[in-house]
């Protein structure tokens, strides 16, 4: 049996999202700036794929910068964003549990004379907003929170956050690439000047992502070299991937409640089996505040990545952040910032469920999980 | 990234060989820990000047497991000398590779292998010593200090 749980690493494509990319690439395949006929019809059509996706988000089309994923757009807009408003402030805020694409760039522009400073979490995941108030000063231009982490689903209140830092005069970004369709995106009630979304996590295509920018703020271009994106983002637009994120967007806030509402009893019996079935199990991040979607467990006395590997070898993907899987065997930095005993850092599985997901699955994995970590904690040095 | 581990390194991951802890072994020792993210206990057991049993216990990941499980496999029947110097590269070569980033786990394997049988030296090398031996040993070693003194005073 396959089970598939690990929907925040990506999603499985839907089928009417992989039919309309392929006409858009094997019939309507033309270069929207071209003037021809066909590059006309192709240009309207994104077009129009643009207006869906800004009328779902509360934007403007013109607000949506479309790239080559999430990665380049949270590059594009922190980089960006800091390069063209140096004049107005040379710090910038970053939460501890950022994902690596927005603390990467972070670091960047340190090189380039910046400062930057890491907002800290409680042992939820949650951004302490007092801490936070206390970082911004005039010098701030840009603070950036992520929506929901990814490793752990902890909510952040974005809109509050967002408020306190339009306050002082900063700019907010939130990484908003965990959330659909769990949470609705409203960019005007947010009251975010800018947002990340990423095609592939609501079973779009992957290399699409999208920046939702504020145009009343000054930003400067990743790639340059061509006037598509307003001169924003050179490069040819991405006709399928547009097209397949716009028809994604639109299928995943179909149905909304239905969906998440299935997703969540799912999880919640999920839990409840594993807790049933497994002796110390303990949640990381915050019970109820978290993505529908999303377990992150710890199994005491044995390694994350030996139930992943037994689990795996059985046709069940999941994931972990714990050191062994990553390449540069550090443990969960996620995790660490939710200050948890270090000799627990490495027994974590994360399992991520999907609007595909069904009881079935669950069950058998249940069952296989049961097993796998019967096996190993039999001969873990750690009672 | 992915790890493509050989199927050999999985099938020791899933049924791993000499798994456990021998009662009343004639020597334990434990390397890594939870913090760093893999740990090892060994257990020993000794006739002759070779290793008639050896077992383990691990907390870590697939290759961590696996490591230990084809090397206890191999080590059992050699002599201490020999199982002592035991290359952590034979254990990549017998389970068709590692992943560079999974290297490091046959290196500890090998240093737990040597630190139980270092702990079984240390541990036979008091039993055998007599009160009489060890008084000898101490003498020998106050002698030793007193001819260096004697050496430095002719200076």
């Amino acid at each position: 049996m396959q089970v598939y749980l690990d929907n925040a690493a990506t999603t499985q494509m839907d089928k009417a999202v992989a039919h309309i990319m392929q006409t858009y690439s094997l019939e309507k395949f033309a270069n929207p700036s071209s003037i021809h006929y066909l590059g006309e019809e192709v240009y309207n059509d994104v077009e129009k794929a643009k207006a869906k996706v800004a009328k779902i988000l509360n934007a403007a089309p013109q607000d949506l910068i479309f790239t080559g994923s999430a990665s380049e757009a949270n590059n594009f807009i922190i980089k960006g964003v800091a390069r063209a408003n140096k004049d107005k402030g040379k710090h910038i805020i970053v939460s501890e549990i950022e994902h690596p694409c927005v603390l990467g760039p972070a670091k960047e522009l340190v090189q380039e004379g910046f400062k930057v400073t890491y907002a800290p979490v409680d042992k939820n995941g949650r951004i302490k907003i007092t801490e936070l108030k206390k970082m911004i000063s005039d010098d701030t231009v840009l603070v950036s929170i992520i929506t929901a982490n990814n490793e752990i689903g902890t909510i952040q209140d974005i809109k509050k956050i967002a408020k306190l830092v339009k306050k002082s005069g900063a700019f907010f970004h939130t990484d908003a690439v965990q959330v659909v369709p769990y949470l609705k995106i409203d960019v005007k009630d947010l009251g975010v000047d800018f947002l990340t979304l990423s095609a592939h996590k609501f079973h779009g295509p992957k290399g699409v992502g999208m920046a939702y920018i504020n145009r009343s703020v000054k930003i400067k271009a990743l790639i340059s070299g061509g006037e598509q994106n307003h001169g924003l983002r050179a490069g040819t637009i991405d006709v399928a991937g547009i097209i397949g994120f716009s028809k994604a967007l639109d299928l995943a806030y179909r149905n909304r409640d239905k969906k998440i509402e299935k997703v969540k009893k799912l999880r919640d019996y999920f839990l409840e089996e594993i807790n049933k079935n497994i002796k110390d199990v303990h949640l990381n991040g915050h019970d109820k505040l978290r993505l529908e979607n999303n377990l992150n467990l710890r199994f005491n006395g044995v390694e994350g990545e030996a139930i992943l590997m037994d689990l795996s070898n059985q046709g069940i993907c999941v994931s972990t952040g714990s050191a062994c899987s990553a390449k540069n065997l550090r443990t969960s930095y996620v995790l660490q910032a939710l200050r948890i005993d270090p000799k627990y850092l490495n027994s974590n599985v994360r399992f991520t469920l999907s609007k595909n997901t069904t009881k079935a699955e669950l069950d058998y994995t249940v069952k296989k999980l049961k097993e796998t970590v019967k096996r190993l904690r039999s001969f873990s040095p750690i009672k | 990234m992915a790890l493509n581990y050989t199927k050999k390194t999985l099938n020791h991951f899933l049924k791993p060989k000499n798994i456990g802890e021998i009662k009343n072994a004639d020597a334990y020792a434990e390397i890594g820990n939870m913090v760093c993210g893999d740990q090892l206990n060994f257990s020993i057991r000794v006739q002759k000047g070779k290793i008639k049993d050896v077992k383990f216990l691990s907390f870590g990941c697939a290759s961590n497991i696996a490591t230990a499980s084809i090397m206890t496999e191999k080590v059992k029947g050699m002599s201490l000398e020999e199982a002592k110097n035991y290359d952590w590269n034979k254990i990549v070569a017998d389970l068709g590779g590692l992943p560079q980033q999974k290297v490091h786990c046959s290196i500890m394997a090998v240093e737990g292998l040597k630190k139980v049988i270092d702990n079984y030296e240390d541990k036979k090398d008091v039993k055998k010593d007599s009160k009489k031996e060890l008084k000898k040993v101490m003498k020998k070693k106050s002698t030793k200090v007193s001819t260096k003194k004697s050496a430095k005073k002719k200076k």
